[in-house]
């Protein structure tokens, strides 16, 4: 049992950071971006085994570095945007792959990786995922008003002295500490579910940018637990059980806010 | 007249080979409204931003007062669907503003009734008035207006205009904007600036009672906020050039 209470807790120290971050993932329309960086995080593990690194920190440097490749190769104008993420997400992840079959000494389970492993979560997982998730939170409610600015308005922001492109790369490394977190419990190609979803089912019942941020995280939270009852109760793999679960709480949200409408 | 606040000097902006502006020198004053007038593609729009210093110049000098504080009203904004925003978030939004600011400015541009208002279901001319009033709450020394009366009825343009003839005098900041019409600018413009390229003509626009052509043309309907400009154009261009003195918008 305790190991599921550790699988719950993290959970839930990771939807205090994917609540708010994935609305503003919604807001900014960078959901593949998100998905990109998240396919990057293979790469950074793998990179992290061959140079001996810290992974949490070794997948952090992999994903900001992609992201800094993205927002160079962005500049030219021949490539449209989602062409080059999903050049990015794919070549990052296929590299990672191959960086893997040469790891001779190191045996890992690529499954965990790519779907996450709750079994992996353990108490020194539990403190890191909470100091990173304070840092996470203090440093986003400092930023929030910048933030927010930027993304209705990029240029009236920058006019008004807002740091635009400092804000923009603080909201890259913050995505990816929520990466890094969220690694093993859902795993690299389900990630992204964890930051839009929720968001996009508080979306219909929020009027203001805070209390969709706040709704995100409950939801998230909710169907952290759901999922994790599910998993334990029917021995589903944890991660999917847990996206599943969001997915039927947007459904819930979609069709019942448009009984609310239409009575 | 007062120093510059901002002065542009010797710019030219080339993008993609494209030469988009050729030595441009442009100073704005406090207290002084300047209208930038031109075709389409004149670079108008690329003007205005390397004035707020969005994009940089490909040679040439920007030099800016410092901690320059500066509004600026876009054309408009495209809000994403998924940001629940009313109009008050939005200008709470604004860098440095006091409280009472918010009020004061929403009473003056009559959006007091809009503050609870999702930004999304703004109508066009709302949708100026809230953002002039965004530009406002910095208590800028430079307005930076694009287009801000594109798309108002005549009595909404008046309305706006006379606003920022009165605000300009309030805050003496200076105002630089760009102009839909080519040939009728606000009444209040010290100076107008014809673009296409390069600086065409630039000069005061006429009070339209002093000019009887104008008169003989728009009859006593002519509204008082407006004035016309007539382009002196006193160069030609070569055969290879890309440019015209037309004049109509196309």
């Amino acid at each position: 049992m305790s190991w599921l209470i550790d699988a719950l807790l993290a959970g839930w120290l990771l939807s205090l950071m994917s609540g708010p971050l994935g609305s503003f993932i919604v807001w900014r329309r960078m959901a593949y971006f998100g998905d990109t960086l998240a396919h990057s995080a293979l790469l950074g593990v793998t990179l992290g085994f061959v140079f001996d690194v810290n992974l949490n920190l070794a997948i952090i440097l992999c994903a900001v570095f992609v992201a800094l490749i993205l927002a160079s190769l962005q500049r030219q104008h021949f490539i449209p945007s989602d062409t080059l993420l999903g050049l990015m997400a794919h070549t990052t992840l296929a590299a990672g792959l191959v960086t893997l079959s040469q790891l001779d000494n190191v045996r890992i389970d690529l499954n965990a990786y790519l779907f996450g492993d709750l079994l992996a979560v353990n108490r020194e997982d539990l403190i890191i995922m909470a100091l990173g998730s304070a840092l996470v939170l203090i440093v986003l409610s400092r930023m929030w008003r910048g933030l927010l600015a930027a993304s209705v308005s990029e240029e009236l922001a920058q006019v008004e002295g807002y740091p635009v492109a400092r804000l923009r790369l603080m909201f890259m490394v913050l995505l990816a500490v929520v990466i890094a977190s969220a690694m093993k419990l859902v795993g690299v190609l389900l990630i992204t579910a964890m930051l839009i979803i929720p968001a996009a089912a508080a979306r219909p019942f929020s009027q203001g940018p805070k209390q969709m941020a706040i709704l995100a995280t409950l939801i998230s939270m909710l169907a952290v637990a759901l999922g994790l009852g599910l998993s334990y109760q029917f021995d589903t793999p944890a991660g999917p059980s847990i996206v599943l679960a969001s997915a039927l709480f947007f459904l819930i949200s979609q069709s019942s806010y448009r009984f609310f409408v239409r009575h | 007249m007062s120093d510059y606040l901002i002065k542009l000097h010797n710019i030219n902006l080339i993008r993609q080979g494209r030469h988009i502006l050729k030595d441009i020198q442009l100073e704005i004053r406090a207290g002084e409204i300047i209208t930038l007038i031109g075709p389409n593609g004149a670079g108008k729009s690329s003007l205005l931003k390397l004035a707020l210093g969005l994009i940089t110049a490909s040679s040439g000098q920007r030099i800016c007062l410092p901690n320059l504080r500066i509004g600026y009203m876009p054309q408009k904004i495209s809000l994403p669907d998924t940001l629940p925003l009313t109009v008050k978030h939005f200008l709470k939004l604004a860098k440095g503003f006091q409280k009472n600011e918010l009020y004061n400015v929403s009473q003056r541009l009559k959006i007091e009734h809009l503050l609870s208002q999702p930004m999304q279901r703004l109508s066009g001319g709302e949708q100026q008035r809230v953002l002039l009033a965004r530009a406002l709450l910095s208590k800028p020394e430079l307005l930076v207006l694009d287009e801000p009366v594109q798309g108002l009825d005549v009595s909404g343009q008046s309305e706006l205009y006379h606003l920022i003839s009165d605000l300009k005098d309030e805050l003496n900041c200076g105002v630089l904007m760009v102009s839909h019409d080519l040939h009728l600018v606000m009444a209040a413009t010290d100076k107008v600036v014809c673009l296409n390229g390069h600086v065409c003509c630039e000069g005061h626009p006429q009070l339209v009672q002093q000019d009887p052509s104008y008169l003989e043309l728009f009859g006593k309907s002519m509204p008082a906020h407006l004035a016309p400009y007539t382009h002196h154009h006193d160069h030609t261009h070569g055969e290879h050039c890309d440019h015209d003195h037309n004049g109509d918008k196309s």
